[in-house]
């Protein structure tokens, strides 16, 4: 995928999830707070040891105001260290309600410089947290890896190259799938061998170990609409093995042997014009397989049968 | 190299996956049979044929290849684009001929 296009649809289901979100999934309950008698000192040492840049003042849980760094930094040079925070404090604080949506939390840092909001309570207009821009990383990029995870769990198959059928206890446990090919239909040749495909993926076969299995597939399907009224594909699956029949009722082959050699070919002008005959389908399906047997009388119909074996 | 770079170097038209662009070429085949195709390409490679019928994009999804391109100014079947963006097997186009157009690919170094 397109990088550019990858990373829009990045920022897409962050924006859906920062509407989703509310401020109070991504906030930091643990308000460290001060009361209005501590001094601008005892505010140094609290933005010290937790390295943090702004602290609320509060009383029983009641925002009173806020102090910051930047006060901090004008009393230092003003040499006003012993003032309180009460009175250095700004009052007029912009804050956020906990049951907000997180977008209206980057909207508010986007308007103002600040960085960090106190978070109330709807109800009670007590302080219940403070938010960061920090915070709203940390929550969308663990919300995002949550859903990554949940994607990746349900793309996980329910065995591993049918080993499914090895775990149920039977004397012998086998599946078949059988497809009906209508012949004259070539253009449509590869709709079975793409349904044997997605029913194999999802029985939890990888797409790189079934794939020479699928072309033997594709060939013979393309042989039953090309030469055939109709056929039919059988896929029987049993734990470390795939066997597949193809029968029709087709005009037979004359000479196998004959039509075993690459490049040999009895197919009408118009179909080899597609691409089709070019007599390499047999041997493409013996090359593909690691068995393979082919019966076929002159008017009666063909029989093909190959397997691939897995560990 | 990805298909995007390889769509621009080519100048060729994009008639499906042009979200699929990012996608690594490991390499290219041309060729017409589509037996051939079966037989000796591998994954992750450019197909260029003059083929426009359905059983393009059939034989392309199972060998999951990275593009189709279609050469000649042919235009593909409506199925043939159906079923590519239903396997998600991106269908490129030249005006060049086949001839042109892996001669340049392999000038890109795709071989």
């Amino acid at each position: 995928m397109n990088e550019s296009i990858r990373r829009a649809r990045r920022v897409k289901k962050t924006e859906q999830l920062s509407y989703s979100l509310r401020i109070g999934e991504a906030m930091n309950k643990r308000v460290l707070a001060l009361t209005t008698d501590r001094t601008m000192m005892d505010l140094r040492g609290v933005l010290k040891d937790h390295r943090i840049s702004g602290v609320p003042i509060l009383e029983s849980g009641r925002l009173l105001g806020i102090v910051s760094i930047e006060d901090l930094i004008n009393c230092l040079r003003l040499g006003q260290m012993e003032r309180t925070v009460g009175d250095v404090m700004t009052t007029e604080v912009v804050t956020l309600f906990a049951d907000e949506p997180l977008i209206q939390a980057v909207k508010m840092f986007g308007k103002h410089g600040f960085g960090r909001f106190p978070v109330l309570d709807r109800t009670t207009g007590k302080v219940v947290g403070i938010v960061t821009k920090k915070d709203i990383m940390q929550c969308l990029l663990k919300r995002l890896q949550s859903l990554y995870h949940a994607k990746e769990s349900r793309k996980k198959p329910i065995s591993e190259n049918g080993r499914l059928l090895a775990d149920l206890p039977s004397d012998e446990t086998a599946l078949t799938l059988k497809y009906a090919v209508n012949g004259g239909d070539f253009r449509k040749a590869g709709e079975k061998s793409d349904q044997l495909k997605e029913s194999l993926l999802k029985l939890g076969y990888a797409d790189v170990d079934i794939r020479r299995l699928i072309i033997a597939v594709l060939e013979a399907e393309m042989n039953l609409a090309i030469f055939t009224d109709r056929g039919e594909i059988t896929a029987r699956i049993d734990p470390h093995r795939i066997s597949v029949k193809v029968s029709d009722e087709g005009p037979g082959i004359p000479d196998i042997e004959l039509a075993m050699q690459p490049g040999y070919s009895t197919a009408p002008e118009f179909v080899r014009e597609l691409g089709f005959g070019a007599g390499m389908g047999l041997p493409n399906i013996k090359k593909s397989t690691d068995e393979m047997k082919i019966e076929s009388s002159p008017g009666v119909g063909t029989n093909l049968e190959f397997s691939v074996l897995f560990r | 190299m990805t298909l995007g770079e390889v769509v621009k170097a080519l100048d060729l038209k994009v008639l499906v996956g042009a979200d699929l662009l990012g996608r690594a070429v490991r390499g290219g085949y041309a060729s017409d049979m589509l037996s051939d195709v079966l037989a000796h390409s591998e994954e992750g490679y450019v197909w260029v044929t003059v083929q426009i019928h359905p059983n393009v994009s059939a034989v392309a999804t199972a060998k999951n290849l990275a593009a189709i391109v279609i050469t000649n100014g042919r235009s593909p079947e409506a199925e043939t684009l159906r079923k590519a963006e239903e396997k998600k097997i991106p269908v490129l186009a030249s005006t060049w001929s086949t001839y042109k157009v892996a001669g340049r690919l392999y000038e890109l170094g795709i071989e």
